[in-house]
């Protein structure tokens, strides 16, 4: 290894720089210096937004600590600036005016009226120069950790004012690990400038990076005509590993969204696979089972948000599970007891009476809970996402929502093969009269598995609502692709449903690319069409008497 | 008592209203018709905006009403549904007799209703941005045209101030407004010299849920080197999980920054905007505009809506000027004949909310003020670039050749939506 030798010979001149470091510390607290940052900050608030990220850029070249939180409250739109001399200020409500606070020594600037200030204002330019320059002056941070954290973060955006930092941040640095992360930050800058030793020795750095920067930095490399043979060669050949390392990473990302698809397809069809596949009943009104649920958790929400403490807010979602079930399970018992008994057997008076009931629902939610799209927020813990490698993210939401899919299809499965009432259930189906004759009270047992299939097209609202929108429509989105996968799979076969949902979310997200989203969803159900042709029991076919009937 | 002499009063003038439609021939009240959808997907926009017209006519009749009688307003569903409009456009002029209608959203359904109005010569005030390249004799536009909307927002992102912006994704439902858009802003792009492989032009159904791909492919595309900005023309209900799926990538403002044309204040109350900081949208009007005018307009609509927390967005101020400019030129035609209210409604002048004198055109497209804004954590935007006054409408785009050829100007000598020569020049 190079490294610690490289350290070793450096030590001498390492002293040097704290020497200068503790120089440059002790002129920061000195009265002409200070000023020079008072009038920077002075103008903040003066001139185009160009123009306050410039003066941004200009404090981080500074260098001075002192100016984070007044950076900080910029970025946050929480800076003003008195009107009469321009000065920023920190504010807050006293009475009819403002108390004002000076942002960089902390004191107190007495008050103001609250048309003696306004608010500095900041647009994309300014923030990002900003969350540079924030960047920028951690590298200065007293904190070791912070400096890490923020030497790494300065390699993803590499401006020449960030490079100019990096570089004196790493003359200034004491702590070797720090000096050394510092260092392969500024590897790519190297790549640009430097003897051809220097070029090669940046790019077998890099040649294991996935950042946007580096491979930008690499291509150019190997594109530029003034660069020797040797250093081109290297560079394309680092280009090119990075590329198929990208592209291994996005065939694995694209198989992550199509299973994510399929998860969704899934639990919107599970309630379905149940109600018609195992029943054999046309549920219409499945869509408006599922939007049940998600409105069943926006009730949940609220009633979170108005009784209890905001530390509780996550714990919404677990909870709105149970009652979502409840909700569309006793609403689907209504509608079999109601309506669907009196129909059995006669499937295009199902669908027909299923549809109006479907329509009912929605215009009863409208009228409810009125004709806009609901906010359903995203706990903390299902926000954002975490990054594999290099800009790759894996949504929280989704990772959540395909692990909660196979939960529910488990117990599913468990609830119809180990319980006496999946028992009954399945014996019900598989021939009625003979059920009948064993005494099972075949009237409550199909009430029981319409309520079953129902809530759980209620819970699968619950993590739909999650991704999508809440609003009366939102069973009209579902119902069309709930019956193309558990027809496709095969009606009466929950193993069916669960590979036929994958197949069709993975196929979709690997069409789209190609096809754009338009076009992949019409390839699918042409596909899907020819399919049904050549099999029209779909891909697992019941065998045996029960698929006869 | 008081209540009894109230009860009074109204009685009296219930007689008399009744005498009166017993003595005149005319019908006694001027009927309004209002077509925009309560039901299916774009429910979730145009019923705010059957709401603004019945707050104006309750204004107008609270006012007296309007050459002395009362203002009805007869509202229809066409329930999101295209065809559906037409037939309900044909109900409200030919059976209902209405004087006017306020309706539309998206184009497809202005496209389906416009020959209805042509053919029974109705009168339509059309009030959300568009595509333009249209101008007919029986429609007044108050949206904004590409002028005023799309094109001064792609020049605010190329500037130093926006950013720089030199590659584009134009991300639209497939339908015909974002498809005419962005042929315009392809055009437009092309002679400011963005070059082919820099523009990615990717189209969606209505209604679109899953955005994973899509936005991981603009995340690709964005990682190119050059500073990338997309520019959405997604329009209902689809932008709800296309932006929840931004922000759970990853995506900041600051780096790729999107900006919407169908996206305002009542579209983002759906979503929790805190992570959605910095994105734009490019509208004539904002909630947050600081003016008078503005003030009263919400506190109108909030003690007509009763709820307090309900916002208010562009086309919303959009039919408030259409539907003040329309009193006026009846007021001024002394008729709600819909030719003499046609003449009296060219450069009719109405004091806007967010605080300009708008005027109507000749083109039947207004004169309106352009502004630029970032979405805030509240769900407002605030406006970070804005024209200096009104820009007039360009009915049809300069930067498509066949188009820039055309004019629209619908008084002597022209009296035409899309010539090339006057019709009446000697």
């Amino acid at each position: 290894m190079q490294s610690p030798d490289r350290h070793r010979r450096t030590h001498p001149l390492l002293l040097l720089f704290a020497i200068v470091a503790v120089l440059a510390g002790f002129l920061h607290g000195s009265p002409a210096r200070a000023d020079r940052l008072e009038e920077l900050a002075g103008k903040l608030a003066a001139g185009s937004f160009s123009q306050r990220a410039e003066t941004a850029e200009a404090i981080a070249a500074f260098g001075d600590t002192r100016a984070t939180p007044m950076l900080e409250a910029l970025s946050a739109g929480e800076l003003y600036a008195r009107k009469d001399d321009g000065r920023p200020v920190l504010v807050e409500r006293a009475g009819d005016g403002y108390s004002l606070t000076d942002p960089l020594s902390g004191e107190s600037l007495g008050e103001a009226g609250r048309r003696d200030v306004e608010k500095i204002k900041v647009n994309n330019r300014v923030r990002g120069a900003v969350s540079d320059a924030l960047t920028a002056l951690r590298l200065f941070s007293p904190d070791r950790n912070v400096r890490m954290s923020a030497a790494a973060e300065a390699a993803t955006s590499p401006s020449e004012t960030m490079l100019a930092a990096l570089r004196r941040a790493a003359e200034a640095e004491t702590d070797p690990a720090v000096r050394e992360r510092i260092g392969a930050s500024l590897a790519v800058s190297s790549l640009h400038s430097g003897t051809p030793e220097q070029r090669l020795a940046a790019i077998g750095e890099l040649s294991g990076s996935l950042s946007n920067t580096v491979r930008n930095a690499l291509r150019d490399l190997a594109a530029d005509p003034d660069t020797d043979a040797e250093v081109r060669q290297a560079a394309e050949a680092a280009f090119a590993g990075i590329e198929r390392k990208r592209s291994l990473i996005e065939l694995g990302l694209n198989l992550f969204q199509g299973v994510s698809l399929g998860s969704v397809l899934l639990l919107a069809a599970i309630g379905l696979a149940i109600t018609f596949g195992v029943m054999g009943v046309i549920n219409m009104a499945h869509g408006e089972m599922i939007m049940i649920g998600a409105y069943a958790t926006f009730v949940v929400q609220e009633l979170f948000r108005t009784f209890l403490p905001p530390e509780l807010f996550g714990l919404y979602l677990p909870t709105a599970l149970p009652v979502a079930f409840c909700a569309a399970a006793a609403l689907g018992i209504a509608i079999e007891r109601g309506v669907i008994r009196w129909l059995y057997g006669r499937p295009l008076e199902t669908l027909l009476a299923t549809w109006g009931v479907s329509l009912i629902l929605q215009q009863l939610v409208r009228s409810i809970f009125g004709a806009p799209n609901k906010q359903v927020a995203n706990p903390d813990w299902m926000t954002g996402g975490f990054e594999i490698v290099g800009g790759y993210v894996l949504t929280y939401n989704r990772l959540y929502i395909i692990l909660f899919c196979f939960a529910v299809f488990a117990a599913v499965v468990l609830v119809l093969r180990y319980t006496p009432f999946g028992l009954h259930m399945r014996a019900v189906t598989q021939n009625r009269s003979m059920a009948r004759t064993m005494g099972i009270n075949s009237d409550r047992i199909d009430a029981l598995t319409f309520g079953l299939g129902s809530g759980i097209a209620g819970i699968g609202g619950v993590a739909l609502s999650q991704i999508g929108n809440v609003s009366p429509n939102l069973g009209q989105l579902y119902i069309v692709d709930s019956f193309m996968v558990v027809v496709f799979g095969g009606v009466g076969n929950l193993a069916g449903t669960l590979v036929g949902a994958m197949t069709l979310g993975i196929v979709n997200k690997f069409l789209e690319p190609v096809a754009g989203a338009v076009l992949g969803k019409v390839v699918v159900l042409v596909l899907i069409i020819l399919f049904i042709q050549r099999r029209p029991r779909g891909l697992f076919a019941l065998k045996g008497r029960a698929a006869e009937s | 008592m008081r209540g009894t002499k109230r009860w009074g009063i109204a009685a009296a003038a219930a007689l008399s209203v009744g005498l009166g439609a017993l003595s005149a021939q005319a019908a006694d009240t001027i009927k309004v018709g209002v077509l925009h959808s309560l039901s299916g997907t774009m429910a979730i926009s145009e019923t705010t905006l059957k709401d603004t017209v019945l707050m104006m006519v309750d204004e107008v009749n609270k006012n007296g009403g309007l050459l002395g009688k009362q203002v009805e307003a007869v509202v229809v569903d066409p329930a999101s549904n295209w065809p559906l409009f037409a037939e309900k456009a044909r109900e409200l002029l030919a059976s209902e007799d209405v004087a006017v209608v306020f309706g539309c959203w998206t184009s497809v359904s202005r496209k389906s209703v416009l020959p209805v109005f042509e053919e029974l010569n109705g009168l339509l005030f059309y009030p959300v941005q568009y595509e333009g390249e249209e101008s007919s004799r029986n429609v007044f536009y108050t949206g904004a045209a590409p002028n005023q909307q799309a094109i001064p927002a792609v020049e605010y992102l190329m500037s130093e101030d926006g950013g720089g912006v030199e590659r584009w994704v134009l991300a639209g439902t497939d339908y015909v407004y974002p498809r005419t858009t962005n042929k315009i802003l392809e055009a437009f792009l092309k002679s400011k010299g963005v070059k082919d492989e820099d523009i990615m032009i990717n189209y969606t159904p209505f209604g679109h849920a899953d955005w994973q791909t899509i936005v991981a492919d603009i995340k690709s595309f964005a990682s190119a080197g050059k500073k990338t900005a997309v520019v959405s023309t997604i329009n209902g209900d689809a932008n709800v999980p296309f932006y929840k799926e931004l922000a759970n990538q990853g995506i900041k403002a600051e780096d790729i920054p999107v900006v919407a044309f169908s996206v305002g204040e009542e579209e983002l109350a759906g979503i929790d905007t805190s992570n959605l900081v910095g994105h734009l949208a490019a509208w004539n009007y904002f909630q947050s505009v600081d003016t008078p005018e503005n003030e009263q307009f919400i506190e109108q609509w909030h003690a007509f809506i009763k709820d307090d927390s309900r916002v208010t967005n562009d086309p919303m101020e959009a039919t408030y000027i259409g539907f003040k400019m329309w009193t006026q030129a009846v007021l001024q035609a002394g008729t709600t004949d819909v030719d003499a209210v046609r003449q009296a409604m060219y450069g009719q002048v109405v004091r806007s909310p967010s605080g300009y004198d708008i005027v109507m055109n000749t083109n039947h497209h207004l004169s309106k003020p352009v502004m630029i804004g970032e979405i805030q954590p509240d769900g407002q935007f605030e406006t970070v670039w804005q024209t200096d006054g009104p820009i007039k409408a360009a009915a049809w785009s300069p930067y498509i050749p066949e188009s820039a050829k055309l004019t629209a100007d619908w008084t002597y000598p022209w009296v035409c939506g899309n010539c090339e020569r006057p019709k009446y020049a000697n």
